[in-house]
C-alpha cells in the first residue's frame, strides 16, 4: 500500500540555512510520525527560469518520501500554509520505478540468456540441424 | 533561358514520379522514403522537407528509459528559443519518448526549472 512519491519546493532565497534545516526537519518528521520514510535532497540556491513571487533565484529542496496518499497530503498542506515555500511540486513516481524494474529485469534476463548458450551452442547444433532436417517435413 | 530549361526540370520532378510520396506530410515519409536521400537535389524548391536524413530517437539509442523531469539539461535540448516544445519531426524522438519527454517539460515548467516562454538561461 506504499506509494512513492517525490516532492521538489522552492524556499525563498533570503532564508537562513538554520531555518531551512528546521522546515526540514519539521516535515521528515511528520512523515515518519504518521508512517512513512523521507530522504531529503538540498540542491542549494539556483536560478529560477521565471519570476516568482517576486523572486529571481529560489533554495531548492527535494523530498522523497515513502507512504500512504494521506501523508503527501498533510506535507503539502503544511507548505502551503509556509510562507517560505514559494513553490511545490509533489509528483507519484511508484508506477514509473514499477515500470523500470520490469525492463531491468527484461534487460538483465535477456543478457543472461544470450551469454549462457553462447558457449554450449557451438557444439550442439550442428549436429541436431542434420536431425531436424529430416522429421521437419514428415511433421508437416 | 536558364530559367526556362529549369522550370520543367521541377515541375517534372513533382509530377513524373507517381510511385512517390504526394504532398502529404512529406516529413514522416521522409525518414522511411523507398528512394535513397537526395538523390535528384529535391524535386521541389526547399527539399530540405522532402528528404530526411535518418533521424534517430536519441532516448531509444541511448536506452535512456526515464525521462525525469528534473535533468534539465537533457530537457533543455528539446525546447526552442522561444520555449516551445520541439515537435517529434524534427527532433527524431519517437512517440512513446516524446510523450514522455512532453510531460517531463510541462512538470520542470511548473517547477521553475525552464521556462513557459523566452530561453533558459
Amino acid at each position: 500500500m506504499n506509494r512513492n512519491y517525490e516532492l521538489m519546493f522552492i524556499v525563498r532565497p533570503d532564508m537562513v540555512e538554520e531555518d531551512l534545516n528546521k522546515l526540514v526537519s519539521t516535515l521528515e518528521s511528520t512523515v515518519t510520525t504518521a508512517g512513512g520514510t523521507a530522504k531529503t535532497e538540498v540542491w542549494g540556491k539556483r536560478r529560477l527560469a521565471y519570476k516568482v513571487a517576486k523572486f529571481n533565484d529560489g533554495i531548492f529542496v527535494l523530498l522523497m518520501i515513502e507512504g500512504t496518499g494521506a501523508i503527501i497530503h498533510e506535507v503539502e498542506r503544511r507548505l502551503r500554509v509556509t510562507e517560505q515555500v514559494i513553490k511545490f511540486l509533489s509528483v507519484r513516481t511508484d508506477e514509473e520505478l514499477k515500470r523500470l524494474d520490469k525492463i531491468k529485469k527484461l534487460r538483465d534476463a535477456k543478457k543472461k540468456v544470450s551469454a549462457a548458450p553462447a558457449m554450449a551452442a557451438p557444439a550442439p547444433v550442428t549436429p541436431e540441424a542434420g536431425t531436424e532436417a529430416a522429421p521437419a517435413p514428415t511433421t508437416v | 533561358m536558364a530559367e526556362e530549361t529549369k522550370a520543367p526540370e521541377t515541375s517534372g520532378g513533382g509530377a513524373g514520379r507517381p510511385e512517390g510520396r504526394p504532398d502529404r506530410g512529406g516529413d514522416r515519409g521522409g525518414p522511411r522514403g523507398p528512394r535513397p536521400a537526395g538523390g535528384p537535389g529535391g524535386p521541389r524548391e526547399g527539399g530540405r522537407k522532402y528528404f530526411r536524413r535518418k533521424k534517430v530517437c536519441k532516448f531509444c539509442v541511448e536506452k535512456i528509459e526515464a525521462v525525469n523531469y528534473k535533468d534539465v539539461r537533457l530537457l533543455a535540448q528539446f525546447i526552442a528559443e522561444s520555449g516551445k516544445i520541439t515537435p517529434r519531426r524534427l527532433t527524431g524522438v519517437c512517440t512513446p519518448h516524446q510523450r514522455r519527454l512532453s510531460r517531463a517539460i510541462k512538470q520542470a515548467r511548473n517547477i521553475a526549472l525552464l521556462p513557459f516562454a523566452g530561453r533558459a538561461q
